[in-house]
């Protein structure tokens, strides 16, 4: 036994010293280099999307690249899919999930819609055609607080009760709406002539909508009390309780939130078209996921950015353009695209580094 | 033994590993003997966890080697070979908490019936076959998350060696346990040691290294220091390898001035009760004073905390300053003045993602800017502050606190209890899982704290926590049945903890 031998021994025969000396001191650490990080994490998506507009520049270089094509043929229709993904955002990021968004989309106009032109008496219809805009925000809204009282209150799984939600609403407006469509809504309903017509600076008020909102919501996460409250109840609700934070109603109000914005991302999409179609909105929820993984949202909660969703929101819209530009066959396009985004998701895990389960 | 001869269990040398900016492990030398028990200790962060996921091969080491048993080690994919060499309990919990005992005891290597289909029955029989060869009393039916600590520790390491490792790494088993649990563990190691089972036992606990290591080895910054059987190893100069210098530990709170009887009592609990584990506790802190609250896992103090924070439904009432709390909301409790800090980090003390800024402030995030705006320049001073005062080893304060070694996370969480500037603190085992230099510092962070303007309540089953205050009252079964003012004797306390003591329930 010669253990004092080997005490020092050990120690020597390093075969190559290792080039850091020493560790960061504590204080002194590199808050700037860390912050840079986070920050390029948030900024993944930016090389991909400059890929995507030279290519498409490549393509059509005579359109691509114009006003009237990128705000018109790629940034309106996004518009939509980007409240919708801001508001699954907010449900994910506290750790939750929202399907029913989508059938909200549809149900919300079409309830308000259906009380000032359809042709029925209940409620005291037909009601001033002002109450559309207030009345399809309450609508959506109460949906999210009947899902909060189910998901917070009776602690069910919050998938399976928008998953259910969804189908019911669903079916609610197939009765409504009739199977067919409520259209011609133009010069009958003033807030969805001002959705689908208004420009201010020649963009349309749906997109300012988008940017404001997008906006607030990013001041809102990243710089209030209650946006980082999101996060917390997130990443570790037991630990957000500990530490003072009303889990159960940071949840709940985030649900409700999310309704409103669906709402109102259904509304925009009836003044696009100038009618409520009984199907509106219908499978939109694969794309707003697919966009928000896409964008660095976890679905485990507590991570990930609203600029980032918003990122996988315009790369989505310019890669189906892109692809139609490229004359992707029509029936081929939806494959092209699916396969698409699982290599933009592939591309989005590499390049931020994390895992996304 | 002649542990002289036969090649090393395991032998790592040179072992670098780095996390982004972070050296965790700049040259790691380890080199465990055949049937031996080592120690391997240093200050939070020295990168102890680091080189324990090296030697699992849950890491991949920048430099250096690892050798078991004389061979390189396996592919670091090969996971079935890597499990057949060692075995390991870490710091943080990995079993499947929805899973049953069974389940997670055959996890990935279900034993199949008919059809090659899984089979219950089957797998619930060798379940318990394999818990009762390991005496390990638990049911296999058992869900996951409703086993105690000790338990889950039991069961995995029953589930290790019976995937055949004689080598068993157990990364702060004792952290969380309370005395008697600490025993029946030490009692389990030394059988499995006679059966052959070779160990590498970390801990912050320098007496339970005396007391059931052969040798150990030091690590600190990143690097080892000395490796030596414990009998030439002085506990002054083990300490002296840890943090570097000569200077020894101190005696937190021995000079405490005494509470005056007409100081204003911060904190008033009468009858409090909570359902199922504290019957009516009747207890006060003056302004100055730490009240130390000891008792075992089922004497209901832990709850009694709990209770306090806001975290449970509770009968009684609880004053602070005077003023009566809300009961069961953290929010009213916070503002009512009381600071509190969980018992186990890793379930509700942090929230891993977010960074070390934000979760230290988490209770104050509405005062860090103007109407509920948080200003991130005024965030990270007071992170700054923090960290500086409890000595967190960070990158900084946009670290995220997961990646923190275990005991800095604990700084992070007492930093937050802090935090809100409260009248009392209610702290459960604050220095769990936190190096002995570190352990000077929280207790002394405490003590300067309730030194004039707060009070304190400490809950906790260690001495030397217990130490600091100024009285300990001792719960069983639910009820208070003891008190002792500071200097008391240390059996008497013990026995008293356990139930045997004159005022026994
Ligand atoms: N995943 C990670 N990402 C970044 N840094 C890390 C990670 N894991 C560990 N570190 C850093 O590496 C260093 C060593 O950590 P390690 O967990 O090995 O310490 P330790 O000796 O086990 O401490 P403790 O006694 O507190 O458990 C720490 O500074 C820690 O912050
Ligand atoms: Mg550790």
């Amino acid at each position: 036994m010669s253990p004092v031998s080997e005490s020092t021994t050990v120690s020597t025969e390093v075969p190559t010293e290792p080039e850091a000396p020493a560790r960061p001191t504590p204080l002194t650490g590199r808050p700037a280099n860390r912050l840079r990080l986070a920050k390029l994490r948030d900024l993944a998506l930016i090389p991909p999307i400059i890929a995507l507009l030279v290519y498409g520049y490549t393509l059509k270089p005579d359109i691509f690249l114009t006003h009237s094509y990128l705000v018109d043929s790629v940034l309106k229709y996004q518009a939509v899919l980007a409240m919708v993904v801001l508001a699954e955002a907010l449900v994910l990021i506290v750790g939750k999930f929202d399907l029913s968004l989508e059938s909200i989309v549809g149900i919300a106009p079409a309830v308000a819609i259906f009380l000032v032109v359809g042709n029925t008496s209940v409620l005291g219809a037909p009601w001033p055609t002002w109450t559309v805009l207030p009345v399809a925000l309450v609508f959506g809204g109460l949906i999210g607080v009947f899902n909060g009282l189910l998901i917070v209150r009776f602690k069910l799984s919050a998938f399976i009760v928008t998953l259910a939600m969804l189908i019911f609403l669903r079916g609610l407006q197939l009765t409504l709406v009739g199977g067919s469509t409520i259209s011609n809504l133009a010069k009958r309903v003033p807030v969805i002539d001002y959705l689908g017509n208004v420009r201010i600076l020649t963009l349309p008020l749906s997109i300012w909508i988008v940017v404001v909102l997008f906006a607030v919501g990013i001041v809102v996460l990243g710089y209030t009390r209650v946006g980082r409250s999101l996060y917390a109840v997130g990443g570790n609700p037991d630990a957000a309780r500990a530490a003072g934070i009303r889990v159960e109603r940071v949840i709940w109000m985030t649900l409700v939130v999310a309704g409103l914005l669906a709402a109102l991302a259904g509304l925009m999409m009836s003044a696009q078209l100038a009618s409520v179609a009984a199907n509106q909105g219908e499978g939109m929820i694969f794309m707003v996921f697919a966009a928000a993984v896409i964008g660095g949202i976890s679905l485990d909660g507590g991570k990930g950015s609203l600029f980032g969703a918003l990122c996988g929101v315009v790369l989505l819209g310019l890669i189906r353009s892109v692809l139609t530009l490229a004359q992707v066959a029509p029936d081929q396009i939806e494959a092209v695209y699916g396969l698409v985004i699982l290599v933009a998701l592939v591309l989005a895990r590499l390049t931020s580094g994390k895992a996304q389960d | 033994m002649d542990g002289a001869q036969a090649p090393p269990v395991v032998e790592a040398v040179g072992i670098a590993k780095r996390f982004g900016p972070t050296v965790a492990l700049a040259d790691g030398n380890l080199s465990v003997r055949a049937g031996e028990t080592h120690a391997l200790v240093g200050r939070n962060g020295a990168g102890k966890s680091t080189l324990v996921g090296v030697l699992t091969g849950l890491h991949r080491a920048d430099a250096g080697e690892v050798r078991f048993a004389g061979k390189p080690a396996p592919a670091p994919g090969d996971r079935a070979a890597w499990r057949e060499r060692v075995a390991c309990v870490y710091q943080r919990p990995s079993v499947v908490r929805e899973l049953t005992v069974a389940e997670n005891l055959f996890l990935g290597r279900q034993p199949r019936g008919r059809f090659g289909l899984l089979s219950p029955g089957r797998l619930r029989r060798e379940a318990a076959e394999l818990l009762e060869a390991w005496a390990v009393p638990v049911s296999p039916d058992l869900a996951a998350r409703d086993l105690t600590v000790e338990q889950r520790q039991l069961v995995e390491i029953a589930g290790a060696l019976s995937l055949g490792a004689r080598f068993v790494i157990l990364d702060e088993p004792t952290a969380q346990l309370e005395a008697k649990a600490i025993n029946r563990l030490f009692d389990r190691l030394r059988d499995l040691q006679q059966q052959g089972v070779t160990f590498l036992f970390i801990s912050h606990h320098l007496p339970e290294i005396y007391e059931i290591c052969q040798r150990v080895t030091v690590f600190r910054d990143a690097r080892h220091i000395v490796t030596a059987p414990v009998a030439e190893l002085s506990h002054d100069k083990l300490v002296e390898a840890m943090i570097g210098e000569a200077r020894g530990l101190v005696q937190v709170g021995a000079d405490r001035p005494s509470v005056s009887a007409d100081a204003e009592k911060v904190l008033e609990l009468s009858g409090v009760g909570v359902p199922g584990f504290v019957e009516s506790v009747d207890l006060s802190v003056r302004r100055g004073e730490i009240v130390g609250v000891a008792g075992s896992a089922a004497s209901g103090k832990r709850q009694l905390a709990e209770a306090i924070a806001g975290l449970r439904a509770r009968s009684g009432e609880v004053r602070v300053t005077g003023r009566v709390i809300k009961a069961g909301q953290v929010p009213a409790a916070l503002r009512g003045g009381v600071g509190y800090l969980p018992g186990d980090r890793n379930v509700d003390g942090f929230v891993p993602g977010l960074s070390v800024a934000e979760n230290a402030t988490m209770t104050i995030a509405g005062k860090l800017g103007p109407r509920g705006f948080v200003l991130p320049k005024v965030r990270d001073g007071r992170a700054n502050t923090m960290i500086a005062d409890l000595d967190v080893h960070t990158a900084g304060p946009h670290q995220p606190v997961g990646e923190l070694s275990g005991g800095n996370a604990q700084k992070v969480v007492m930093a937050r209890a802090l935090a809100s500037d409260p009248e009392v603190l209610v702290l459960v085992q604050p220095t769990a899982g936190v190096d002995v230099r570190s352990k000077e510092s929280l207790l002394g962070a405490v003590d300067e704290q309730t030194r004039s303007r707060r009070g304190a309540l400490l809950v906790s089953d260690e001495l030397d926590d217990l130490r600091v205050c100024d009285r300990v009252v001792v719960m069983v079964g639910g009820r208070v049945v003891g008190e002792h003012p500071r200097g008391w004797n240390e059996a008497e306390l013990v026995a008293e903890i356990e139930g045997i003591g004159e005022s026994g329930v």
